[in-house]
């Protein structure tokens, strides 16, 4: 069934392709240890720009500076919305205000939430009304209320978890929970929606649905996506552009064709020089360093 | 889970009570509150229980929305009484305000105290946490005891006779009306609460802070506001003792105060309503049943007088362990057991 949002998923004011967020020189380091060395990079509105790297390569390190659980020492994260907003010195809950949302890689969800509630949760910062209307649930309160509610339907009927919307979310499976985890992420209404590692231990059944939930997401909304993804498959397939990083550095960025043949890239994958993209062969073993 | 019921607008289906038996549920409540005083007009003792469960309710519930809804674990539940009450206290006492106004006035101090005391909360989890608000706990008390001129120091306080229309409010049955129906406010504003972004933003707080704070909640404000409005409820707690009782000391809200409310919400479980409601009564009605049985027992035993204030601090001691063993979820789980049990009955499943 399709039918109109009744609240657009993204609240971005930007045409698709201009810059939306430009990561300037950043410098991330844990005592003596470098996570993230000079990092340059852009997203433009409405992409699916895909981050990769072998493992401890510096890609969620990368999204918690960027939605503000990590300080860099060094650099700069510009977001352009309606206008430039220098988002490095701010509080998370101050970023997810603009606009930026996030997905974990290991589920973040309030678990003893039904999923409505989690949904309605992720919706928090566009909810107005006050303590004292809240506390008699009466006019705007409950207007408010049943409107997001509403709202959250949407996102519900799109992410296909209907028959679950009451249970609590401790209690579902692992690939649902990521499903809602994406979805309380979407109710914020995100201008970029940053997901780390959305399809991490699922099936290719899964794999394939999540895979498609994004693809809605940016294609009829706009939603920018920014992803963490080890399936290459599914990151050669899906994102418009790529960056791959190791050992903290950037040492790729392009459209899938380029990635796949950068020699670079293809040695911290392989440590040789061979294609390490082949479908449909596991290459689990490929993410081994000589 | 409830089946086979279905609703036609999102209005109804976020209704509080949704089913036929929620609403009778209710409306059998609502009615025993009523007659409860008219049957037992001759029984003090009954409605002095029932006037001392009605502000442990209002108290545990306010404790409830900052350690079981926002999990902030908090000792400093006595002291933020001693708040409430002497804030009541002294300022009907000394000069001369309505007992209303005083009440009025206690809670929002207590409210500014506590969100005072939750400051270190944006830095401390849990125990650390848990070991500040003792620090409350102590500070508070050493100044109630220290400062006379104002306090009255280790002596009680006496606060005046509370009227309403020349009428004296602090008779057993006059004060169950002033109780229940601030029982009854109480109760609505904070299931409102946790219907809206305000209480989910606890909520979200006590189950990952991290994510909250992406999700663009404001932890600091949040934590603050937690213990704002939880002191806000305790400090009424306080305030209503002090009218109540006529009488303010410090021993009324020393560390045992703190525990033992902290032992309503776990028995009664924690971060739900009913479960304040159900820890609140046990908690309150155990001490006096005990010393029921042990007065019965007298005869039998003569040595019972002695051993009681043993018995009871054991049995006191006993009910929590044996509660965090087979159901740390509460008395509010065994409730919903019983429910669920009569929902599908005379099937089992």
């Amino acid at each position: 069934m399709l039918r109109g949002f009744t609240n657009t998923l993204n609240s971005s004011q930007l045409q698709a392709g201009e810059t939306q967020l430009r990561v300037e020189n950043i410098q991330l380091n844990f005592g003596g240890v470098a996570a993230l060395m000079d990092i340059n990079l852009a997203v433009r509105q409405s992409e699916i720009l895909a981050i990769i790297g072998p493992n401890g390569a510096g890609k969620t390190s990368l999204l918690n500076c960027i939605s503000g659980l990590y300080r860099p020492q060094r650099g700069r994260i510009l977001f352009y919305n309606d206008k430039e907003h220098e988002v490095t010195r701010l509080k998370p809950h101050q970023i997810a205000r603009l606009g930026i949302a996030r997905s974990f890689q290991n589920i973040e969800l309030f678990r003893h939430m039904s999923v409505l509630d989690n949904l309605l949760a992720g919706a928090h910062i566009h909810m107005r009304s006050n303590l004292f209307s809240s506390l008699i649930y009466w006019g705007t309160a409950q207007r408010e209320h049943i409107r997001f509610r509403r709202f959250v339907e949407d996102i519900i009927d799109l992410l296909e978890i209907e028959s679950i919307r009451n249970n609590t979310v401790g209690s579902l499976s692992y690939g649902l929970q990521k499903r809602v985890e994406m979805g309380r992420a979407l109710a914020m209404q995100p201008s970029i929606l940053l997901l780390d590692e959305p399809m991490a231990g699922m099936n290719s059944e899964e794999k394939e649905d999540m895979a498609r939930f994004i693809l809605d997401i940016n294609e009829e909304h706009g939603v920018t996506i920014v992803l963490i993804e080890h399936d290459m498959g599914v990151v050669m397939d899906i994102s418009d552009r790529i960056v791959v990083l190791n050992f903290g550095q950037k040492i790729g960025e392009g459209t899938p064709d380029e990635v796949r043949n950068n020699p670079l890239v293809v040695k911290a994958y392989l440590g040789e020089e061979k294609s390490p993209f082949k479908f449909g062969q596991s290459n689990n073993n490929n993410h081994g360093k000589e | 889970m409830i089946s086979g019921i279905f609703h036609s607008s999102y209005e109804k289906d976020m209704a509080l009570r949704r089913t036929h038996a929620q609403k009778i549920r209710l409306v059998i409540l609502f009615l025993f509150l009523l007659a409860f005083p008219f049957i037992f007009r001759e029984n003090r003792y009954y409605l002095t229980l029932a006037n001392q469960v009605g502000i442990a309710i209002i108290g545990a519930i306010g404790l409830n929305i900052l350690v079981g809804y926002t999990g902030q674990i908090s000792l400093g539940q006595g002291g933020f009484m001693a708040v409430g009450a002497y804030t009541a206290g002294i300022l009907t006492a000394r000069l001369g305000m309505p007992w209303w106004a005083s009440t009025i006035a206690a809670c929002f101090a207590t409210a500014l105290v506590g969100v005072l005391f939750g400051i270190p909360s944006l830095r401390l989890k849990g125990l650390y946490l848990a070991i500040a608000t003792l620090s409350a706990q102590v500070i508070i008390l050493w100044i109630v005891t220290n400062w006379g001129a104002v306090t009255g120091g280790v002596e009680a306080l006496v606060v005046p006779n509370p009227t309403l229309f020349g009428v004296r409010l602090n008779s057993d049955f006059n004060f169950y009306w002033v109780t229940w129906l601030l029982v009854l406010l109480v109760t609505i504003a904070t299931v409102n609460l946790f219907r809206t972004h305000y209480g989910r933003a606890f909520i979200a707080i006590r189950d990952q802070d991290i994510a909250a704070s992406v999700m663009g909640v404001d932890l600091f404000k949040y934590k603050l506001l937690a213990f704002a409005i939880s002191s806000f409820l305790v400090g009424l707690a306080g305030a209503l003792t002090a009218h109540y009782r006529s009488i303010v000391t410090w021993e009324r809200f020393t560390v045992d105060v703190s525990v033992l409310y902290l032992a309503m919400i776990i028995i009664g479980g924690l971060g739900s309503v009913t479960g304040s409601f159900l820890g609140a009564t046990f908690m309150t009605l155990l001490p006096a049943l005990l010393t029921n049985l042990g007065r019965a027992a007298r005869g039998t035993f003569p040595a019972i007088d002695s051993l009681l204030p043993f018995i009871q601090q054991g049995t006191f001691g006993l009910v929590i362990i044996l509660f965090l063993i087979f159901e740390p979820e509460g008395l509010n789980k065994i409730w919903r057991n019983i429910k669920d049990y009569f929902r599908l009955w005379p099937f089992s499943y």
